[in-house]
Parts: C-alpha cells; structure tokens; sequence
C-alpha cells in the first residue's frame, strides 16, 4: 500500500516537473521573441533621425509631413508593453508610408545613394518585424494555449504564467507582410 | 507545408543521404575487392612460384579511398561546390545591392525561423542562385550578380525563400554529398577504366605466356566488374536529377509560405528563363543544386545520349502556374476581390 501511495507520489512529482519546466521553457521564449521584435524596432529608431536629416534639405515644404514622422517615431520609442508597442509602431508605419508617398515627388531624393540606402535598411528592418511578429504571435499562442489546459492550468500559478499579449495588427492592409513601398522603383506617382 | 510534411521530408533526406553514402561505400568495395576477386580467380591456379593474389590490397585501398572521400564531401562538400563555382562571401556588403541581398537573406532567416546562412556572390551575368551545405546551422546560399541586377526586391526575397526551402527540408545535405559524390565516381570509373584497359592488355599476355586458358570464373566476375564501372556514372547522374525534380516545387511551395508573395517568385522565375544564356560559372556536377538549369537544357558534346533526359528541374511554364495558383489562392484568403488568377503584371 505504502509502496502504491509512493509511487503515485513519485508520477506526481514527476509530472508536475515536467509541466513546470515546459511553462517555464515557453516563457524564455516568449521573452526572446520579443527581445528579437524589440531589436528590430529600436534599430529603426535610429535609422529615422537619419533619413530625417538626409532629405531635410530637399523636403522644405512638407515640415509637417517630416514632424509627423518624427512624433511618431519618439512616441514608439516611449512605448512600453505588447499593446501600447504595436499601436506605436503601427502609427509609425502609416507616418512613414505618407512620408514615402510624398518623397516620390522629389526626383533629386530618388537618386541620392544615402537616402537609397536608408530606404533599403528601413524596408528590411520592416520587414524583419513583420516576420518577427509571427514568430512571437506563434509562440506566445502555444505559451498561452498550454498555460489554460488542463491539467497544465493546475502548475500555471506555480510557474507564475500569465497570459502573454499578442501583437495584434489593426490594420486591415498591415495584415500581409508589411512593404515599404518608397515607389523609387518607378511607380506612378500618388 | 504542415510540420509533419516537413519532418518527412527531412526524415526521407536523411535516409536517402544515407542511402547514397552506404551506395558510394558499397560501390567502391565491390569495385575493389571485385577486382581482387577477379585477380584471384585467375591467379590462385598457377603454378606455385608465380604470383598469387592472396591479400586484397585493392579492396582494402579503394574503400578505404571512398570512406576518405565521404568524409571530405561531408566535410569540405559544400566548400567544393562554392569554390568551383568561384563565388566570393559577403561579409561586409558592398552597395546598394548587396545590403539588399544581405538584408533578404536575414528576413528569410526570421520568417524561416533558421540560423542565418553564409551568404555569396557568383561573378557570373546569368541570374542564378542555389543553397549548399550539410544542415541549417552549416547552410550556404549562393546568388549570382546577374540574378541582383535582373530581379527586384520582392522577387529576390521569393528566390532566398526558395534556397531557404531546400534548407529547411535538408536537401541541401542530399544534393551537396551528390554533388561531392556524382563527381567522385565520373572521375574514378574513368581513371579505373584506363587502368582497366591497360591491365587487360597485361593479363592477355601472361595468360598467353603461362599457356593456360585462364579461369572461366575470373572472366564472369571481370565482365560484371567493368559493367558496374561503365553504367555508375549513368547510375549517379540519374540519381541527381530524379532527386532534383520534385524538390523544386516543394522549395518553391515553402517560398510562397515564408514570403506569403508567390506571385514574386513567378515572375523571378519567368525572368530567370527569359535569360537563355547557361550560367558558366557553375560546374556541372551541381547543376542539380540550381533554382533554374544553369546548363539551359543544351546538349552536352560529351553526354550526347544522356544530355536529352538530364532534366534536373521541371519546366519552368509549370513552376510558375503553380505559383500563380497559389497567388490566387492566398489573394482569395486575405478576402480581396479578385477576378481572376493573379497574372505577374498584378504582381
């Protein structure tokens, strides 16, 4: 009997181990997936103040268009949290889009090789959340969805799992893969 | 495109990279200790003070050779290919066009949710790419500077994607041993051929000298041991295009899923094949590693026969109305009007 009451001890033991270390497993990454968002985003953070100040002299009349970018960018960097980011960044993106629409009619910004360059770096970096985005989408719904089941649900207070924030998109058009789309590739104008 | 889809096709490369090892291994012992046999056969009824071929040295030397050579395609395989195709790596990018290749690769590598492969260039004009190595944490993707130049940036990231697919299924580890391997054997049958054709001369005349008629048993295995010699080459050349054909479509599939843009990668490809020209820079021996024939279906002078059915990859015509079927499928989902199947001008 005592032996029976041992062993059920022992599976007990076992298991919940197990679904600990899982939950605890799926948290690390979670957090790395948003580490990787997060690097993505600061890096066009600072590529802004750059592309701001390159085409600052050759966009004199859309200051406001410039400031927009601008506000938008600093209120991203500010941000804090899944929601908050995603709403940020989704502001800054659309800032950025009017941005690019309007570059298009400076045909001395279509040829200068720094703005090219940047244009290519920020497409990339955009891109790199994009694909980053699901990623931690993806792994935070598995983090989520095992924390909820049962029995896991049972270890989730032990493992101190709270449900993590998805990166929603609002955007009906932002839902695909984000594109910078600068048009420099000869695109009609807006 | 599921996981499990994925985990057979990498089960099945490993088992077939395995299956080609153990091939070339078994290949190679049967060539020697083959031909041990058959000195032996002839040898062991002379009389005592001539020769007796007792030690199968031969044997003992070729597989040893092919042990050696497996371990060097394993090792050094996807070094070769590169190096014969003289590519150079991008560490630092150079230009506007190279940022974009680096930048592609390391957006592929995020959706692909796989390491980060060496990148290089081809100094070739022909648009080309293709993917070596032996696993994802030792991958290689390898572009040529016609393929920058010709493709725009949506295409190119649907040609990374496709490199990325090979990656991921591991038939970068298959088709690089065989590109180590389909090399190894045309080189060995012809040398061993040579060789052969020289010691049937040698053996003619100690027969003819030691007056006997030779031993039946010794011609059969002979017979068979230079029939093995003439048909491997054909052997490992079939091998590579059949492994090459469906893997194509697959990759191109996994394009689509990492990009969510296969209308990109059809009108890459529709832009590869108006390019007629072969890519010269690329050997042969890896053509099978390509997104497109680098050999453009020319009849080689050498292979006249074979030259008609080496189709490593399947019609492009093919490819890109499977992407663009695919195109229609993922416009539909994401709830847009369409009319009809999205051509490459919409792309």
């Amino acid at each position: 009997m005592t032996v029976l009451f041992l062993i059920v001890v022992v599976v007990l033991g076992l298991w919940i181990i197990g679904a600990y270390n899982r939950l605890i497993a799926l948290k690390n990454q979670v957090v790395n997936g948003w580490k990787q968002i997060d690097v993505q985003l600061k890096r066009r953070h600072d590529l802004i103040p750059n592309l701001v100040n390159t085409v600052k002299g050759s966009m004199n009349f859309e200051k406001e268009t410039l400031e927009a970018v601008i506000s938008a960018r600093n209120k991203a960097v500010n941000a804090s949290g899944v929601k908050e980011t995603a709403a940020a960044e989704g502001q800054l993106t659309q800032a950025l889009g009017r941005f690019f629409a309007l570059s298009e009619a400076y045909p001395e910004l279509k040829s200068n090789q720094n703005v090219l360059q940047l244009q290519e770096e920020l497409t990339g970096t955009e891109n790199k959340i994009g694909f980053s985005r699901q990623a931690y989408n993806d792994i935070a719904t598995t983090y989520n969805t095992v924390q909820m089941q049962f029995p896991t649900n049972l270890v989730a207070g032990l493992a101190k799992a709270v449900p993590a924030d998805l990166w929603e998109i609002e955007d009906a058009a932002e839902r695909n893969v984000p594109q910078v789309d600068l048009g420099f590739g000869g695109k009609p104008t807006a | 495109m599921t996981g499990t889809n994925l985990w057979d096709q990498q089960a099945s490369n490993r088992r077939r990279s395995a299956l080609l090892v153990a091939g070339f291994v078994l290949f190679f012992a049967w060539v020697g200790f083959g031909g041990d046999l058959a000195f032996w056969l002839a040898t062991k009824d002379l009389p005592p003070q001539e020769y007796h071929h007792t030690i199968p040295w031969l044997g003992l030397l070729i597989t040893g050779l092919a042990g050696g050579m497996v371990w060097f395609a394993w090792a050094k395989g996807a070094d070769r290919v590169l190096w014969a195709a003289g590519a150079r790596e991008v560490i630092e990018p150079r230009g506007l066009e190279e940022k974009t290749l680096v930048n592609v690769v390391e957006e592929m590598a995020i959706s692909a949710r796989l390491p980060k492969p060496r990148i290089w260039i081809v100094p070739d004009p022909d648009p080309n790419a293709f993917a070596t190595g032996i696993d994802a944490a030792h991958a290689h993707i390898a572009v040529t500077e016609g393929l920058l130049h010709a493709l725009d940036r949506d295409e190119l990231q649907g040609v990374v994607a496709h490199e990325f697919g090979h990656i991921r299924n591991l038939d970068v580890r298959l088709m690089t041993l065989l590109a180590a391997i389909v090399g190894a054997v045309a080189l060995i049958s012809d040398g061993l051929g040579r060789f052969l054709r020289g010691g049937g001369r040698i053996s003619g005349g100690s027969s003819k000298g030691s007056g006997k008629g030779g031993n039946p048993l010794a011609l059969v295995v002979l017979v068979l041991w230079v029939i093995t010699l003439i048909l491997a080459p054909f052997i490992t050349r079939l091998l590579a295009m059949a492994v090459s054909r469906k893997r194509e479509y697959l990759a191109d599939a996994t394009s689509a899923e990492l990009t969510r843009n296969p209308a990109a990668l059809a009108t890459a490809l529709e832009k590869l094949d108006a390019h007629s020209a072969p890519t010269r820079a690329i050997a042969k021996g890896a053509a099978h590693l390509c997104i497109v024939d680098p050999l453009e279906r020319r009849i080689n002078e050498k292979e006249g026969i074979i030259g008609d059915i080496f189709a490593s990859h399947p019609p492009i015509s093919q490819r890109v109305t499977r992407l663009q079927g695919m195109a229609y499928m993922y416009a539909k989902k994401a709830g847009q009007q369409v009319g009809g199947p999205v051509g490459p001008g919409e792309a």
